[in-house]
């Protein structure tokens, strides 16, 4: 029974990681047909990095998700606080209204952001992208940084200003780096979320513009380039090398170990 | 006393976005070094008084003299009057040190001097040499202390403490008592005290003021408050009492029980309804038989309390709580006296157990 | 208190702008339709041709105007054969999957919280990196396996020239050179499947963790056999985890156009596709606003739904729909 167990987990250990191997391998094929091994090969890596459209878009990607990031982990730690103030009735209110984007299919955020854009009369690119990604950022900073204030003790900013801080200072002081854990995970969230978003983008961008989802799409779509291996080769690395990282860190420190949990990619 | 007075509270009032009012004009003068007591049951008012003076509440109307300043306009940061909070408020992120130093170091005062005061300020508290030790680490107890110093080190000419001593056990709180009254001493700031519990108020404070919906009903020594209560809530509430409706007949002669007593109370007109107040400790028990004016009884109920007997004794309707060193057996018939002087007569309020038992909410007895 | 309504103007404006208005244009595009302005051809004085609009408005151009008119034609459009089968294909390839990963992905979160494996939560991690990998490499990693000339048929290929009794055994079946695995509906399922089992496996072992064990200990003292004990215990005390998961995978799978395009090529269009086509190619706001609608209103009735089978959810992730 216990062998059994443990065959099954392998069985999905297997599908996940599978078509990963796989694609990994076969980056390193010097044959363009996957019918054959032809021998190792960094050639793909070469082409990969020559590729002016793969490399602008990866900016693109870089660029926005920072951007989108910051900005949306401003404007949604700002909210959290707003909201935490408000009464309960408005309150209740206002969640309901910032959750909306994340009970929504992504296709219809997407649709309805383009909308939006199209009755701004903006021209879609690069604006339009940050600003899409920022506002389907903000609700899940919102959501990391509600509850650290919801744990915050109330007269905690009291405290502050009795001992002479100003307004401000106070907030700098002892409120910030009191919420940090909310507001550092609601920044990475943002920052996979932009990173990894396909379908808003692709409403929502336009001259020429694409992140490095939307060049993988038409990519993938034209048909199977083993430069995209060599492509997936380094991301899954890179994720591989972010991971290990915070699960050190969480070695050291045990609050941390729910962090990956909670760091998750809805869609 | 006039020049002494630091704080002059006018006329405050608070009425709340709601419509509820939280303080119906509230005056009391506040001396230098003095401490003061705020007592009272929950939601009296007595920590909305409080925030008012520290800043956080801004009252409907009124006024906040501090040393003849009118300080109401003024934010909390402006204020030399420092606050320690219920749940003491420290900064998590920060060490006992920082937390200390977070007033000075916000003025840019010197380094090297500011970790001198720390240390000062937290050997003051009996906290020394906890510097470098986390918040989360200490106990209660010493959490309270380190906020005591972080609201000392900056050298308020007031300190606001609102129950600091509600989350510590008996012990502990009875520790602190002591702690709080003589770092007051030595520091000489004035203290006004924020509590529901009357033995804390009794035992610290210089004055007393007893609050209830948002008025102060008495405001006097702990001695006064204890022996002279001017109203059935104030003996109720400072302690195990026997407030009984009675008539005053004329000067020095008040009626209850069915019996005349002479009192040492005057004023109260003729033939008019009071409420009469016997601490369960003047209520002296004799033989049934003694000559002595009194009021004959039944012992109902006999508890040992360590340092006397509590005993219920029945006449009638009423039942009264009587200490003694000396146990009656239940059943035992006696005579209750007491001497003029221990009577205590008060004006009807809507506290009077009789009144309360019109109204349905029940008498005290 | 008037500070702290200024404060909050500058959000409240960011969330009406972002999230309350563009709702709201998927509302009324979907529930209008445009049509061309009526017109009358005039004489004007001098003898030329103009026109006169409806709105009195008088113009030398042959009018181009169109105006919005409520209309629920696009609904009409929907029950339509053509996109009524597609809605139900849709709901088919989301409920099938969901399902799929339900089962696959239980005994995961099940097995992991259990005794055999000694670091649980690495093994979660392990499950979750995938994860983190763009979607659209994941779905092509089996794109890449499955395709016509992908890995596995070059395989297979090499099996049969390998092992002629497995060729034999191949063509007696009817198996021909080239097996085509994607461009159908089984393929897009896979995708999904490949996608999202790992949104169901995370809630699921997150509350079975949960579960005090002294319930577990408390079940088997008192004579619950494990099946029993599961049935009793684990499996109530872990609905909500389950709740969330499918909506995790439901949600995504109903709507997602990129998984049928890639493994389904254009063969297996789902709903999605046809709302991607609308704000494409096709360009019909309209319907594609209706569409869009439909989806919000399929998504949140399913919500819905779920949420009333376990209330006590509902009030511990506060995300209140209505």
């Amino acid at each position: 029974m216990k062998k059994l167990r443990k065959v099954y987990i392998a069985l999905i250990m297997v599908f996940l990681y599978a078509p990963i191997a796989l694609l990994v391998l076969y980056s390193f094929n010097d044959s363009k047909s996957r019918a054959k091994w032809g021998g190792f090969t960094l050639r793909w890596y070469q082409e990969l990095f020559s590729d002016k459209v793969i490399i602008s878009s990866l900016m693109t990607t870089l660029s926005i998700g920072l951007l989108a990031a910051v900005i949306s982990t401003i404007l949604g730690t700002f909210g959290a606080i707003v909201l935490y103030q408000m009464k309960r009735g408005p309150r209740n209110m206002m969640l309901n209204v910032v959750n909306l984007p994340m009970l929504n299919s992504e296709v219809v955020t997407g649709v309805s952001l383009m909308m939006l854009f199209a009755l701004a009369n903006l021209q879609m690119g690069y604006m339009t992208l940050l600003l899409s990604h920022i506002s389907f950022c903000v609700p899940y900073v919102v959501l990391s940084v509600m509850p650290k204030l919801r744990q915050l003790e109330p007269n905690l900013a009291e405290a502050a200003q009795d001992l002479g801080a100003t307004p401000l200072q106070g907030f700098f002081k002892v409120i910030l780096p009191d919420i940090m854990p909310g507001v550092l995970s609601g920044f990475l969230m943002a920052l996979t979320m932009s990173i990894d978003d396909f379908v808003v983008s692709f409403f929502t961008t336009g001259s020429g513009v694409s992140n490095l989802s939307i060049t993988i799409y038409t990519m993938a779509k034209r048909g199977i380039s083993p430069k995209i291996n060599a492509l997936s080769t380094l991301i899954f690395a890179g994720v591989l090398i972010l991971m290990l990282i915070l699960n050190l860190k969480d070695m050291k420190n045990p609050e941390g170990a729910k962090k990956i949990e909670k760091v998750k990619i809805p869609y | 006393m006039d020049n002494n007075i630091i704080l002059s509270i006018r006329n405050v009032k608070v009425v709340f976005e709601d419509g509820f009012t939280a303080l119906g004009g509230v005056s009391i003068d506040i001396g230098q070094n003095e401490f003061v007591t705020l007592l009272g049951p929950s939601g009296c008012g007595k920590t909305t008084l409080l925030r008012c003076i520290g800043g956080f509440e801004k009252p409907t109307s009124g006024e906040i003299l501090y040393k003849g300043e009118n300080i109401i306009p003024l934010p909390p940061y402006k204020r030399n009057i420092n606050t320690v909070f219920q749940r003491y408020a420290l900064f998590p992120h920060m060490n006992v040190a920082q937390n200390v130093a977070f007033g000075p170091s916000l003025r840019r005062e010197d380094k090297k001097q500011i970790s001198a005061r720390v240390s000062e300020m937290l050997e003051l508290v009996g906290l020394a040499g906890f510097e470098k030790r986390r918040i989360s680490s200490l106990s209660g107890g010493q959490q309270q202390r380190v906020a005591i110093a972080r609201a000392l080190i900056n050298s308020p000419d007031v300190l606001l403490l609102d129950e600091p001593l509600g989350a510590l056990d008996l012990k502990l709180r009875r520790e602190m008592q002591l702690e709080l009254k003589r770092i007051q001493r030595e520091s000489g700031i004035t203290f006004i005290f924020v509590t529901h519990d009357q033995e804390e108020a009794l035992t610290m404070s210089d004055r007393v003021a007893v609050m209830r919906a948002g008025e102060i009903l008495q405001l006097g020594t702990p001695v006064d408050i204890y022996n002279e209560p001017e109203s059935a809530f104030v003996a109720d509430f400072i302690g195990a009492s026997n407030i009984l409706p009675s008539t005053m007949v004329r000067d020095h002669l008040v009626h209850f029980l069915g019996t005349d007593f002479p009192c040492a109370d005057s004023g109260f007109g003729e033939n008019n309804p009071v409420d009469v107040v016997l601490r369960p400790e003047d209520v002296k028990l004799k033989p049934e038989s003694d000559p002595a004016n009194g009021v004959v009884g039944v012992v109902e109920s006999l508890l040992f309390k360590g340092v006397h007997y509590e005993m219920k004794v029945r006449t009638g309707a009423d039942a009264l709580l009587v200490h003694s060193t000396h146990a009656r057996q239940v059943g035992t018939r006696v005579k209750m006296t007491v001497a003029p002087e221990d009577i205590q007569v008060m004006r009807k309020s809507d506290y009077s157990p009789d009144v309360r038992a019109r109204k349905g909410e029940g008498g005290a007895q | 208190m008037k500070h702290k309504n200024l404060m909050s103007l500058p959000f409240t404006l960011w969330a009406v702008i972002f999230i309350v208005l563009p709702l709201c244009l998927i509302v009324w595009y979907g529930v209008t339709l445009e049509i061309p302005v009526e017109y009358t051809q005039i004489t004007l004085e001098d003898g030329s041709t103009a026109y006169k609009l409806e709105d009195g408005t008088i113009q030398t151009q042959e009018p181009w105007q169109k105006k919005a008119v409520i209309s629920f034609s696009n609904f009409k459009r929907m029950v339509e054969p053509t996109y009524l089968k597609l809605l139900i294909r849709s709901l088919r390839v989301a409920l099938l999957t969901t399902l799929i990963c339900l089962l696959l992905g239980y005994p995961v979160a099940l097995i992991l919280t259990g005794k055999d494996f000694k670091h649980p939560s690495l093994w979660m991690m392990l499950i979750i990196l995938p994860m983190w990998m763009n979607f659209l490499l994941r779905t092509y990693s089996w794109m890449s396996i499955l395709e016509n000339s992908g890995i596995l048929n070059s395989w297979i290929a090499s099996l049969r020239e390998a092992i002629p009794a497995f060729d034999q055994f191949l063509s007696d079946r009817g198996v021909g050179n080239k097996i085509i695995f994607l461009y159908n509906e089984n393929a897009v399922i896979l995708g999904m499947v490949y996608n999202y089992l790992s949104f169901m496996i995370m809630p699921i072992y997150t509350v079975i963790e949960k579960i005090d064990h002294s319930l577990l200990e408390a079940a088997a003292d008192l004579g619950a056999s494990p099946s029993k004990s599961f049935l009793r215990v684990t499996l109530p005390y872990s609905l909500p985890g389950v709740l969330e998961g499918v909506t995790m995978v439901f949600v995504p799978a109903v709507t997602t156009f990129v998984i049928s395009q890639l493994m389904g090529g254009g063969k297996v269009p789902l709903i999605g596709d046809v709302i991607q086509n609308q704000f494409g190619k096709s360009s019909d706001w309209h319907f594609g606003a209706s569409l869009s609608l439909l989806v919000m209103v399929v998504v949140l009735a399913f919500m819905r739904g779920l949420h009333s089978i376990d209330k006590e959810e509902e009030v511990q992730k506060e995300v209140r729909i209505f």
